[in-house]
């Protein structure tokens, strides 16, 4: 059983349209059987925070190529990706590098 | 094999558990830092590291090039987008430098206001424009805010091709920097140069102030553009049928724009934000939109097809996600425009598309960019031809590709489309023999349908048709009607096919013109452009007598 989750979701290069133009989300996950991971952050993104055309957002169970996801500003590259386990007061951060936003 | 081992083996046995997992990853450079960010593959940087990487690829194609002179002036195209943002920080950052590294040339910044061709209300585009303001003041480079409506203010001139600078050699490069050098230094033993010392922080680079300073508040705050001139531009946009001609279209008249920028105030190189992921994917879509035969121009490092300005791409080593990450930790401001295309599905134009697919493919194949970057790379321009060798498109100013002997089946494929989508008039219909005319001859059409009154619409259509490469004709295909076109279009569609009147004609003339040329000049192939074009200008005037008197 992991402990609700306090953390910060932000949005930039225009990925924030898709979520009423707010950029900064300070959001508490709450607690679940399994551990935070940006897999299921994702999920619940879709489900809480994204108000339109979810497919220019997520496709599959990851981000749609060319938004890049910085985790406490390192590329989650580095750190598995969406098995990241979240950490409380993680910072995450998508940015799109998609023309147009 | 031990040594990796012993690397892996050193952090562990530290007494806490390290505070963030899978993060036991040293930076390849320093081998001590930190990683935030994996570029080329698996290579992760750290911090310090990857700023240094990426000042110096900036600087190192600038320098690999050799193409922008000391003291040259260089107007920065800046969309206030991560990449061109970048750029401009980039050329700030090279400014502040110290003396044997700092960058030698005078920048200034131009902003094109887009937001009417995009669609955004007059309180939106004003918040921007006030954003994009206080960006410009705080750089103090010259800066040049125009809205996309001025393209209906613009003179037919800026779409003929004026005489370009005399080519800079290697050698010519270097005396360039030598004499430069030396000019300072007497300007600082005298006391006189401003010597900017390197202590004067980021923010007040003295240098490119000076040249000129009544630019430097910017220009006198011009209010909106007019609205009747906003609406002429948006019924322009929502006439054009399909996104991807959209995107064409506001490139086009963007880059006259700017080109005009250039010339009135007098810059010789504009620089652009392309990234490499940009070029990437700039390179496949216009290879889709038939405009194979100018991949070198529309993505190499410089693009000489307008002559007098040059247009460069300082970030084209640069992917997009090294652009983001640099401007998110160093923290370079932008500011974020809608485009055309925002919160379009996927598949709504050619360049959307392509975007998706070349980012896919790089999410399974990390090297899918900077092979087709690669590719980019590699293309020649050829010929490389002065102005007045040869008829230019209309709209991208490339040498035309089109053969009007009509024998590529593309070609002929696509003239055919051409005449049936031209609803022939019922007089034409009746006896001219219009249609039959323009599908075999479109190519030297200007004078096919003279007599016949009635298709006078029609035929100014043709004559701007005839003027465009194939990529623009297609292109054009999705503009339904000419008319909201920027008069300054048409009017240089008019001068031109006035000029070239029977063109087979001419074509021979100028092609011994600059023969001749070369014979009696003895400066190589092609003469001074400049004089050619003169020439060629007469020339017309003499044939249009004899033939029409």
């Amino acid at each position: 059983m992991a402990a609700p989750l306090s953390v910060e979701v932000e949005f930039g290069g225009g990925a924030e349209l898709l979520f009423d133009g707010v950029k900064k989300h300070q959001v508490t996950l709450p607690g679940q059987e399994e551990p935070w991971d940006i897999r299921n952050l994702l999920v619940w993104i879709k489900k809480n925070l994204l108000k339109e055309r979810p497919e220019l957002f997520i496709q599959g169970d990851s981000v749609r190529p060319g938004i890049l996801v910085l985790v406490n500003d390192a590329d989650w590259e580095l750190l598995g990706e969406l098995d990241y386990q979240l950490q409380d007061r993680d910072s995450i951060l998508f940015i799109s590098t998609l023309h147009g936003g | 094999m031990c040594q990796v081992g012993e690397d892996y083996g050193d952090p562990a046995p530290e007494g806490p558990p390290p505070p963030r997992p899978g993060r036991e990853l040293k930076c390849v450079k320093c081998t001590e830092g930190l990683p935030v960010v994996v570029i080329r593959a698996g290579d992760a940087f750290c911090r310090d590291c990857f700023r240094a990487f990426y000042i110096h690829k900036f600087r190192a194609v600038l320098g690999k090039n050799r193409l922008i002179f000391p003291g040259e002036k260089v107007l920065l195209a800046w969309s206030g987008g991560p990449s061109s943002s970048s750029m401009v920080w980039q050329v700030l950052e090279g400014l502040s430098r110290d003396s044997a590294k700092r960058l030698r040339f005078v920048p200034g910044v131009v902003y094109v206001d887009e937001g009417a061709a995009c669609g955004q209300s007059r309180e939106d585009r004003a918040k921007t424009l006030s954003d994009v303001k206080l960006i410009l003041q705080t750089l103090g480079f010259p800066w040049h805010v125009v809205a996309l409506e001025e393209v209906f203010a613009l003179p037919p001139s800026v779409l003929r091709c004026s005489a370009p600078e005399p080519v800079g050699t290697v050698g010519t490069y270097k005396v360039a920097v030598d004499s430069f050098l030396q000019q300072q230094h007497t300007l600082e033993a005298e006391g006189v140069g401003d010597s900017p010392s390197s202590a004067q922080g980021e923010a007040q680079p003295s240098q490119p102030c000076t040249q000129d300073p009544q630019d430097l508040a910017g220009p006198p705050l011009a209010g909106p553009p007019p609205a009747a001139q906003t609406e002429a531009l948006s019924r322009l946009f929502d006439s054009v049928k399909t996104l991807t001609a959209k995107e064409e279209l506001l490139q086009t008249l963007r880059t006259h724009l700017i080109l005009h920028m250039a010339r009135t105030h007098g810059y010789s190189k504009v620089m652009t934000g392309d990234s490499c992921t940009r070029l990437a994917i700039k390179l496949m879509t216009s290879l889709a939109l038939g405009r194979g035969a100018f991949l070198a121009w529309d993505t190499g490092f410089s693009d000489e097809r307008h002559g007098d300005v040059v247009v460069v791409r300082p970030m084209r080593e640069h992917t997009l996600k090294e652009v983001a990450f640099y401007n998110r930790l160093f923290a370079v401001p932008s500011v974020f425009t809608p485009a055309i295309d925002t919160k379009a599905p996927e598949k709504a134009s050619i360049h959307r598309l392509m975007e998706g697919f070349l980012l896919r493919l790089q999410a399974q194949f990390p090297s899918t960019v900077s092979t087709v970057y690669r590719t980019s790379e590699k293309l020649v321009k050829a010929p490389r031809d002065g102005c007045a060798s040869g008829p230019r498109c209309l709209l991208c100013m490339c040498s035309l590709d089109v053969d009007t002997a009509d024998s590529a089946t593309a070609f002929g494929a696509q003239t055919q489309d051409f005449s049936q989508m031209q609803p022939p008039t019922p007089l034409a219909e009746a006896g001219a023999p219009t249609v039959p005319c323009r599908s075999a001859e479109v190519g030297r059409a200007p004078n096919c349908c003279q007599g016949t009154r009635p298709c006078r619409r029609e035929d100014s259509r043709a004559h701007v048709i005839e003027q465009l490469c194939y990529g623009c004709r297609v292109n054009m295909k999705d503009v339904p009607s000419l008319d909201p076109l920027p008069p300054y279009i048409l009017a240089e569609a008019q001068l031109r096919s006035q000029r070239y009147g029977p063109s087979p004609e001419i074509q021979e003339y100028l092609l011994e013109n600059s023969d001749d040329k070369a014979h009696t000049s003895g400066s190589g192939a092609w003469g001074p452009p400049e004089q050619e074009g003169k020439d060629g200008q007469t020339a017309c005037d003499c044939i249009n007598k004899n033939i029409f008197n």
